[in-house]
């Protein structure tokens, strides 16, 4: 049931001039849904979770205004004026408009406006890693001297659905600039994708379908073990060359098998694990991931990120921690700081929160 | 508000751009080309740092039309740390706030016309999410 990938794979992805993360912020909302609130609703207080707790925003929150918190964050890091920014896209499945671009308010929020390249990208949890992609190639080549890459999610489970366990809200913005400013440079990436119809959602549909049993192995394993392994091999690097790595996470089991299959330790993926206690923030779980790396790694520390969006496809990152990091990344609030922040909601809440009841 | 009126805003309602007076330095928000200070007039766009102490506050039960989705919720003055005092709404507050608190700005959804209407942004102020140096 493999598709038809058995193609050689190509070198890495890199630019002409080399870029990296010139500013990285995290965004998570207060509010925290327990698995245990949604198992004694619809399954009796019967049957685990496969997270312990996700995020949900608060009724003022969306897609825009957690990329402007995360965007703002990712300045406040960067030195750097923000008119400078030639590129602002935000890749999500949250969207607040079906029509209108987030990209553009953000933009205007942070002064990145109007000399700009604005688009919202869509690839599932995926879209956060496309925008990263293309703000590398976008400095990479010249065009910009900094390019804003955002992934953004406040996903939505069909009630009493099993993701209805772990589709949560949060994410990142990362700002790619040249190397010799960066916090973080970007060694070389390896971009996966086949068609795979593993999960979806119709124009008209709130909730999204998925096709059950296709999610694990032709999806979400085969195109982030694909695209690591592509990576690395381009790269001569073993799994052991990297301090960290952090993989999409759906859940909690996924990336540690994923992790597992390409020779990654507990530890290597353990700092940029969240989901557990944020769920998974789609566009925005791999990049949250890294954030949280980020926070705590040291000057040379080598990382792996790879994503993975249903559809279906993997972005694979390498990025080395410079002297920088350690300097800047304490001017703005850190992941753990979000995530200590917690206010806990029952179910009744949460269904007022994200809209899950009628008024009219 | 029209969608026109919104659109004019945006920049003082996601930036907090106000202004700053050349002749005697006042801090103006709501921007309005005149120096309260001194009455002079006053053109240079000065972006507020955000951050300011709870002066006065009360809650809303039952928001007007637009706001209904979000209400309760509460309203305060805020005094910001260059001067103004304006009127905001408060965010993800954990229980009452107290008079003296000190908040920060965010950009939030303010409302939402319908629907099918625009959703407007703009400033709202939280608790400081981390302590201050
Ligand atoms: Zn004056």
């Amino acid at each position: 049931m493999t598709p038809q990938t058995d193609q050689p794979a190509l070198p890495p992805m890199k630019p002409d001039r080399e870029v990296g993360i010139v500013g990285y912020g995290a965004y998570v909302p207060r509010y925290r849904l327990p698995g245990a609130e949604i198992s004694r609703i619809w399954k009796d207080g019967m049957g685990g979770s496969p997270v312990a707790e996700k995020s949900l925003p608060g009724l003022d929150e969306d897609v825009v205004t957690m990329s402007i918190e995360a965007a703002r964050n990712a300045l406040a890091r960067a030195d750097i004026d923000p008119s400078q920014i030639r590129a602002v896209w935000v890749g999500s499945e949250s969207h607040p408009y079906a029509v209108k671009p987030s990209s553009t308010i953000v933009a205007e929020a942070i002064g990145a406006v109007p000399a700009t390249l604005a688009a919202d990208m869509e690839f599932a949890c995926k879209a956060g890693s496309e925008a990263m992609q293309a703000a590398i190639g976008m400095v990479g080549s010249g065009m910009a001297p900094y390019a804003l890459g955002i992934g953004m999610d406040t996903a939505q489970g069909r009630p009493g659905d099993a993701l209805e366990y772990t589709a949560a809200a949060g994410g990142a913005a990362y700002l790619i600039g040249p190397a010799g400013e960066s916090l973080a440079v970007i060694e070389a990436t390896y971009s996966f994708v086949t068609d795979t119809p593993d999960f979806w959602r119709r124009a008209q549909a709130i909730y999204p379908s998925h096709g059950e049993r296709f999610t694990g192995e032709p999806a979400y394993f085969h195109h982030i073990t694909s695209a690591g392994k592509a990576l690395m091999d381009g790269l001569g690097a073993k799994a052991a060359d990297f301090d960290y790595a952090v993989f999409h996470q759906p859940n909690v089991k996924f990336p540690q098998r994923a992790a597992k299959m390409l020779g990654f330790t507990g530890e290597q993926i353990e700092v940029g694990l969240l989901s557990n206690r944020i769920g998974n923030t789609y566009a925005g779980a791999a990049l949250i991931g890294l954030t949280a790396i980020l926070d705590q790694a040291k000057p040379g520390d080598r990382i792996l990120m790879v994503s993975f969006g249903s559809g279906a496809g993997s972005d694979a990152m390498a990025v080395r921690a410079t002297d920088l990091l350690a300097e800047r990344r304490d001017r703005a609030p850190k992941t753990e700081d979000y995530i200590a922040r917690r206010t806990e909601v029952d179910y009744a809440v949460y269904a007022r929160y994200r809209g899950k009841l009628r008024t009219k | 508000m029209s969608v026109s009126q919104n659109w004019r805003l945006e920049r003082q309602r996601y930036r907090l751009q106000g202004e700053e007076c050349p002749h005697c330095g006042a801090k103006i928000f709501p921007p309005r080309d005149a120096c309260p200070e001194c009455a002079k007039p006053a053109q240079e766009p000065y972006t507020f740092v955000g951050k300011g102490e709870i002066y006065s506050y009360t809650t809303v039960i039952d928001g007007p039309l637009g706001f209904e989705y979000q209400s309760p919720y509460v309203v305060a003055l805020v005094k910001l740390d260059e001067g103004p005092i304006i009127t905001t709404q408060l965010t993800d507050l954990e229980g009452e706030p107290e008079i003296g608190m000190r908040v920060e700005m965010v950009t939030r959804k303010l409302r939402t016309d319908g629907d099918e209407g625009v959703i407007v942004y703009g400033y709202k102020f939280r608790p400081l999410l981390l302590p201050e140096a």
